[in-house]
């Protein structure tokens, strides 16, 4: 996993709530067997004018002029600002697959649905939760300056604005280490092998019928 | 000290390992695989020279991909015309077959739904954790487990390590008190939660379904609620055990045997919450007072009794959300005002993990029986949850209801409710939907979603439009 430790860049607005895994990534791309080449397909209902269908050249597609992603300012973003509860709806990693792909290593927002926050470490992405009121005011900023960028330090947890204002924010401890340090969490769990032998045969004797065979 | 939640219950017999970072280390009895969340998994596990780490507590199903016509489905795999579908279908029976995992595949009478297949196979009991790479895993809660969804990493991470990392949630109490009125159904009473808490009003909770409205509910039932507890943002839902709960696991394939059964039970008879057991949040509603629910815009949360009007955004005064509305009048083609029952339907869809058990589908037969589909429906399907809902359903005639009425009968998997196979909407389509999500393009690009129970579904399928159940 790619390692996350400090990120300066360009800002780019996904300006609604309740953004759905399902408008992140659509179902037909989800048939693929890879872990990669979701990045152009990121919220394609929205980006595109047509429908989507997996193995297009989206390079040939018509582009949605209206959708604030495709605007000249905002290409080349790297962090996604948005509103409350980004990733709702399915478990689908193809979200934040498609997401880091398209070029997004943070996401910043007021809330999260649980299983996209959790499926973002997983793939070396920063979900980090705002006020409402700073989420507001960074879209403000964000609106109102072209080449609008942030600084994100994780290691210190606070999001610095160009004009320097800086604003604090929680993450998970584990978490926190498996991003800085780029860490495989199976390998960090197989370290414990021997607690989960342990687990498993004090529950063959208080549940053996968890385990039949 | 206080008593313990059913979550904590759950929780503290699962801990392998606590971290001083406030994560554990939790054991996973049972992992449930398909083929959409899976094959990257299997593919990291072969990149790195792992193998599963308990066999056994493996069983998968396709079922996103699946056809659902007779045709296409008789050859098998095989037969899969789309060749993105079949490739992935595929690709789950060579990674089972490779590794020895038990998988009920395409045309086994045992395939469906992975949440359908995991409570009737007796594959999910009481007590257990239970994880699937699939959000609608909370279904399996109703049982009286913790059982939550999780991406395509930890579902790699449980198979190599049969445990997930994970960070407590808080308890969330959800009491529906008093008795439901004729006509309303578990699916009405899910929707009415999460049209009271939103959608992200679950998120960071277990919510535990307790209350009049639940003891007296059967196991479907509680399937259904479970369910949607995602739709709510709460990764897991649960009801306590009860006889319902034991009535229901006795017999079954995987259920425990013999002397097993006894202890089993026992053992399940401790997961309830304690009277003295604290929670983070209480939410309680009035069952008698929940009506026939059906959603008019794309979050599960913009949700109506029947009898409603769709909202107009001018009574809006939070800017987010009534962006929100204004959004979701324009992509669902509704006026403010707009009676619920003056909204036409184009298709209907019975079926998905929400609602394509047998108590659904009877409920559907019984409004559909001896009544006609509307002629402006274009098209109305029922789609069984599995092989075994399908063949019990036969046995007792239902299907010759549906097809006497014009309504399709098709073979079991999640069909319309993600439209991942060819059963899908046309733009602009209006569709009475018992699935779960009515999120933009769901269904089908363009496609506008309605969620209903089947009982509505049903009537809304033979009135060409939404009608209150209760006086069809």
């Amino acid at each position: 996993m790619k390692a996350f430790t400090q990120l300066t860049g360009l800002v780019g607005p996904m300006d609604r709530a309740n953004v759905d895994t399902d408008l992140i990534i659509p179902k037909q791309f989800l048939k693929s067997i890879q872990r990669s080449g979701f990045g152009p397909n990121a919220f394609d209902e929205l980006r595109y004018l047509d429908k989507g269908e997996p193995g297009q050249d989206n390079a040939n597609r018509p582009i949605n002029p209206e959708f604030p992603l495709n605007f000249p300012r905002y290409q080349g973003a790297s962090i996604l600002l948005t509103r409350e509860n980004f990733g709702c709806g399915s478990s689908r990693e193809h979200a934040p697959w498609a997401l880091e792909e398209y070029g997004f290593r943070c996401i910043i927002a007021p809330s999260f649905a649980d299983i996209f926050y959790n499926n973002c470490f997983k793939n070396g992405m920063l979900p980090l939760v705002l006020p409402e009121a700073v989420v507001s005011q960074l879209f403000a900023e964000l609106y109102a300056t072209e080449g609008y960028s942030l600084t994100v330090d994780l290691n210190a947890q606070q999001v610095i604005t160009p004009s320097g204002e800086r604003f604090a924010f929680e993450v998970d401890a584990f978490r926190k280490h498996c991003l800085l340090h780029g860490l495989d969490d199976i390998g960090l769990t197989l370290q414990d092998a021997e607690l989960i032998r342990g687990y498993e045969q004090r529950r063959k004797v208080e549940a053996p019928w968890l385990f039949p065979n | 000290m206080a008593g313990k939640t059913l979550y904590d219950k759950l929780w503290d017999a699962h801990v392998v390992s606590q971290r001083d970072d406030g994560s554990a280390l939790i054991y996973i009895d049972r992992h449930i695989v398909h083929e959409v969340t899976s094959p990257q998994a299997f593919e990291g596990l072969r990149l790195a020279g792992r193998k599963p780490w308990r066999l056994d507590s493996i069983l998968a199903t396709p079922d996103h991909n699946v056809p659902t016509t007779a045709n296409e489905r008789a050859s098998g795999v095989a037969g899969i015309e789309d060749p993105i579908s079949r490739i992935q279908v595929q690709t789950l029976d060579a990674n089972c077959d490779e590794l020895g995992i038990l998988e009920f595949k395409i045309n086994d009478q045992r395939q469906g739904i992975v949440h359908v297949v995991g409570p009737e196979s007796g594959a999910c009991l009481p007590g257990m954790t239970i994880v699937c790479g699939d959000s609608h895993t909370s279904t399996n809660g109703a049982l009286g487990a913790l059982s939550i969804g999780i991406g395509t990493s930890e579902v790699e991470h449980v198979m190599a390590t049969q445990c997930l990392v994970a960070k407590k949630m808080r308890n969330m109490l959800v009491r529906v008190d008093g008795q439901l009125a004729p006509g309303v159904t578990p699916k009405d009473v899910v929707l009415a939660i999460i049209g009271e808490i939103g959608t992200a009003g679950g998120t960071g909770y277990a919510i535990e379904f307790g209350g009049e409205v639940f003891r007296s509910m059967s196991m479907e039932g509680r399937l259904t609620v479970c369910n949607m507890a995602i739709e709510a943002g709460a990764r897991a839902g649960m009801v306590a055990v009860d006889e319902v709960t034991i009535e229901y696991v006795k017999g079954r394939p995987f259920a425990p045997k013999a002397e097993h059964w006894q202890q089993a039970v026992a053992n399940w008879r401790q997961l309830y919450s304690d009277t003295d057991a604290v929670f983070d949040r209480v939410v309680v509603l009035d069952g008698s007072a929940i009506e026939p629910q059906v959603s008019w815009g794309n979050s599960p949360e913009m949700v109506l009794p029947v009898g409603g009007r769709v909202p107009d955004p001018a009574a809006e005064v939070d800017p987010v959300k009534k962006a929100g509305i204004e959004r979701a009048l324009e992509y669902m083609g509704l006026q403010a005002g707009q009676a619920i029952t003056d909204i036409k339907v184009d298709r209907v869809f019975i079926g998905s993990c929400t609602n394509s058990r047998i108590e659904d589908i009877r409920a559907a037969a019984a409004v559909v029986k001896g009544k006609t589909k509307a002629p402006s429906v274009k098209e109305a399907i029922v789609v069984p949850g599995s092989g075994l809902v399908k063949q019990q359903a036969e046995a007792e005639g239902l299907h010759q209801i549906f097809l006497a009425a014009g309504i399709e009968w098709r073979e079991p998997g999640c069909s319309m409710c993600l439209a991942m196979n060819a059963d899908r909407l046309e733009p602009g389509e209006h569709c009475a939907s018992t699935s779960n999500r009515n999120f933009e393009g769901r269904q089908g690009y363009g496609g506008r979603t309605h969620l209903v129970s089947p009982a509505m579904a049903a009537a809304a399928a033979i009135a060409g439009h939404f009608v209150d159940v209760r006086e069809f």
